[in-house]
C-alpha cells in the first residue's frame, strides 16, 4: 500500500519567530504564491504565537497580521489558507476576523494537558465550515495515554484531525512512534506531526510519525521556524520521494521558492547552535530562543543557563515572560 | 461595632473560600450560604454552623439582616439575580463575568464608586495586575499595558476553561477602564507542573515618562496596599525600565483558607471581594 501524506507549510507562521515577526506583505505574498504552486495542502499564516499574538511578550508584528493574510489570500488558489490560534492569547473574535479575511483552515493549539480550553474555538470554527485541527504542544511533557485522552477532547469537539507538536524539539524517533501509534489506534480522525530540529531529528521524527500512520506533516521552507527550525519542507519532500511516500508537492518548485523567496530574507542561518541545542536537550519551548538570547544580554547571564533553568521550572509555551524572571533572578544571585 | 450581615449564593470552590474569609472578618458576619441543591458546599457550611438554604436567592431577598450578597454562581444567573438584589436594596458583589455593575479593584477605584449597588470583581488576573498597571500609569502615563497571567492548571476550574476568552477580554478592558492605559491586552497561560506553581503575573507597559524612581515608588506603595488584604502578594522583580518599556513581575501566594496556597488566582479575587465588602460595611452601615 502506498502511503500518502498532506503537507502543512508553516514558513509564514512558525517562520515568523525566526524573523522576529517582521514579514512584509510582499514577502508573504511571494512565499505563499510559490508554496501554492508547489502543491502543499495547507499554507499557515499568522503571528508565530497564533492570531492576536502580536505583543510585548511574544514580539510585535511588523505588519498587522490581517494585512499579511489579505496579501496572501489573493494569491492562494489551490491550497487551504490556514491560521493558528492559541486560546488564552487569541480569541474567537480573532478567529472570526481571520475567517472574514479568507482563512479557511484553523489549528487550535493548547499545551498537551489543556485541550479543553480549545473546545469553544473548535466549535465556532466548525460552525463556520472551516477545516479544523486540534493541536497539542510540548508533547514530550506527557505520556501517550494522557495525550490520547486530550486528543479525544479535540475529536469530540469536532476537530478534523489532531496534530502533535514536539515544540521543544526534544523527542527521539522512538518517542514519536510511541505517541503517534497510540493516537492512531485510539482516534477515529487522522493524526499529524510538527517537528523542531533542535536535536537534528526533525526529518527523522517526521518520517517516524508517517511510518506510524501520521498523515499530516508540518514543514517550512529552509526550516524557517522557532529554535533550530522545523522539518525543512524541501528536504522533507525529497525524503518522501526517496521513501516512496506520496504527497501533492513538487520538489523543484519547493526548491525554487526556498531559494528565491525565503533564503534572501533570513536573519540568520537556520542551524543548530549551542542555544537551540539546549532547547531540545532541556525540553524548552523553541520560541523562547531569541527572547532568551536578548534577556541574557540585558542581564549579563548566559543563554544556556537561562534555558536550563526554564526547563527545570517546567515552563510551557507562552511563558516568555518567565525568561526575564529567570534572567533577572540569575543576575541577582550572582551579585 | 455591630458586624454587617452577608450571604453567599453559590457554594462552590469560590463560595466556600469566601465563607472562610468572611468568618475571619471583623466587620462582616456570615449569615447564609445559598445553593440550589444539597451539595458538598452546603454541607460544609452547615458543618460550620452556618445557616443554609437550597432555594437559591429567594430566601435571601426578604432578610433584613443581610445587607451584602456575594454572587459566586455564574454570569447567566447573576443577570437574573442583579435586579432582584437591587430591588431588595442589597449590595451585590459579583464574582461572575456578568459585569452588570462597574469593575472594582479595591485599592484603585473603590472610593470612586460611592453610590453603586453592584460591584463586579473583574477577573483573578485583573485583581493581580490592575493595581500595578494603575501605579505605573499614575507615575509614567501608559500608552499600552499588557499583562501575562500564569495560573496552575489545577486552579483553573471548568468555568474559566470553557470561557477563556472572557478572561482575556475582561482583563484587557479593566487595564483600560480601571488602570487607565490607553490600550490594554491580556494573555493567560495554564501550567500543569507538579507540584503546582504559584500564580505569576507580568505587567508590561509602554509609557510616556519613564522616570524609574517615580515608577518604583508608585509600584512599591500600591504593593503595600494590596498586601493589606492579600498578604501573599509580592514583587518577583523590581520594576525593570528599558527605554519606554516597564516590566514588573508579581507572584500571588494564596492564604490557604479553603483553597490550596498555589491557587493565588482564586485567593486574590476573593480577598479583594471581601475587602470591598468590609470597606462598604464601614462606610455605609457605620461599621
Amino acid at each position: 500500500m502506498k502511503r500518502e501524506v498532506r503537507l502543512v507549510d508553516v514558513t509564514l507562521r512558525d517562520g515568523s519567530h525566526a524573523v522576529s515577526h517582521s514579514f512584509t506583505k510582499e514577502q508573504a505574498a511571494g512565499i505563499a504564491r510559490g508554496l501554492d504552486e508547489s502543491g502543499v495542502d495547507i499554507i499557515e499564516i499568522s503571528h508565530g504565537d497564533g492570531l492576536g499574538g502580536s505583543s510585548i511578550n511574544y514580539g510585535r508584528s511588523g505588519t498587522p497580521e490581517m494585512e499579511l493574510i489579505d496579501a496572501v489570500s489573493g494569491v492562494v488558489k489551490n491550497a487551504r489558507l490556514g491560521a493558528l490560534l492559541l486560546p488564552g492569547i487569541g480569541t474567537i473574535r480573532n478567529l472570526e476576523e481571520a475567517y472574514d479575511h479568507g482563512v479557511r483552515a484553523l489549528r487550535v493549539a493548547t499545551h498537551v494537558t489543556e485541550a479543553d480550553v480549545a473546545i469553544q474555538h473548535i466549535r465556532v470554527a466548525k460552525e463556520k465550515g472551516m477545516f479544523v485541527c486540534g493541536f497539542l504542544m510540548m508533547v514530550h511533557m506527557a505520556e501517550p495515554d494522557k495525550i490520547l485522552e486530550q486528543a479525544r477532547i479535540f475529536e469530540e469537539a469536532g476537530a478534523d484531525y489532531v496534530n502533535l507538536a514536539d515544540s521543544a524539539g526534544h523527542l527521539t524517533p522512538d518517542e514519536v512512534r510511541r505517541r503517534i501509534s497510540v493516537l492512531r489506534e485510539g482516534l477515529h480522525i487522522p493524526v499529524g506531526f510538527h517537528a523542531h530540529n533542535n536535536l537534528g531529528l526533525a526529518i527523522a521524527n517526521s518520517l517516524a510519525a508517517i511510518e506510524e500512520g501520521a498523515s499530516y506533516i508540518d514543514g517550512s521552507l529552509r526550516g524557517l521556524g522557532a529554535g533550530a527550525g522545523n522539518a525543512q519542507m524541501e528536504v522533507l519532500q525529497a525524503v518522501l520521494q526517496q521513501s516512496g511516500i506520496q504527497s501533492r508537492a513538487n520538489l523543484d518548485r519547493l526548491l525554487e521558492v526556498a531559494e528565491k523567496e525565503v533564503q534572501p530574507i533570513m536573519h540568520r542561518p537556520q542551524v543548530i547552535d549551542t542555544d537551540s541545542l539546549m532547547l531540545g536537550y532541556a525540553g524548552v519551548y523553541s520560541s523562547f530562543l531569541l527572547h532568551a538570547k536578548r534577556a541574557s544580554k540585558q542581564f549579563g547571564v548566559t543563554t544556556k543557563d537561562v534555558l536550563m533553568e526554564l526547563g527545570r521550572r517546567k515552563m510551557v509555551g507562552g511563558q516568555e515572560d518567565m525568561i526575564v524572571d529567570v534572567a533577572y533572578e540569575l543576575s541577582q544571585n550572582r551579585k | 461595632m455591630e458586624k454587617v450581615g452577608v450571604a453567599i449564593i453559590g457554594p462552590g470552590n469560590i463560595g466556600s473560600d469566601l465563607m472562610y474569609k468572611i468568618r475571619r472578618s471583623k466587620y462582616l458576619e456570615m449569615k447564609v450560604m445559598a445553593g440550589i441543591v444539597e451539595s458538598e458546599g452546603i454541607k460544609r457550611a452547615r458543618g460550620l454552623g452556618i445557616e443554609t438554604t437550597i432555594n437559591g436567592i429567594s430566601d435571601i431577598l426578604d432578610r433584613r439582616d443581610i445587607k451584602i450578597v456575594f454572587d459566586a454562581t455564574g454570569a447567566k444567573a447573576h443577570l437574573k439575580h442583579a435586579p432582584l438584589l437591587r430591588e431588595a436594596g442589597k449590595i451585590a458583589i459579583d464574582m461572575t463575568p456578568a459585569a452588570v455593575g462597574p469593575y472594582v479593584v479595591p485599592c484603585v477605584n473603590l472610593a470612586l464608586l460611592s453610590n453603586e449597588m453592584n460591584f463586579n470583581m473583574v477577573t483573578c488576573g485583573g485583581q493581580a495586575t490592575v493595581p500595578i498597571a494603575y501605579a505605573i500609569n499614575q507615575a509614567a502615563d501608559s500608552i499600552y499595558t499588557e499583562i501575562v497571567s500564569c495560573i496552575s492548571s489545577k486552579s483553573a476550574g471548568p468555568g474559566t476553561r470553557a470561557n477563556i476568552d472572557e478572561f482575556t477580554e475582561t482583563t484587557a478592558r479593566a487595564l483600560e477602564q480601571v488602570a487607565g492605559a490607553d490600550q490594554g491586552k491580556a494573555i493567560i497561560v495554564l501550567n500543569p507542573a507538579e507540584p503546582p506553581l504559584m500564580m505569576t503575573n507580568t505587567i508590561y507597559s509602554i509609557v510616556r515618562n519613564p522616570d524609574g524612581e517615580k515608577i518604583a515608588a508608585a509600584v512599591s506603595a500600591i504593593v503595600d496596599e494590596i498586601r493589606k488584604y492579600v498578604p501573599g502578594y509580592k514583587l518577583r522583580t523590581q520594576p525593570i525600565i528599558d527605554d519606554h518599556k516597564v516590566t514588573v513581575i508579581v507572584e500571588v501566594e494564596g492564604a490557604g483558607d479553603f483553597l490550596p496556597k498555589y491557587a493565588g488566582n482564586l485567593d486574590i479575587i476573593n480577598a479583594a471581594a471581601v475587602e470591598v465588602a468590609e470597606k462598604l460595611a464601614a462606610e455605609r452601615f457605620g461599621g
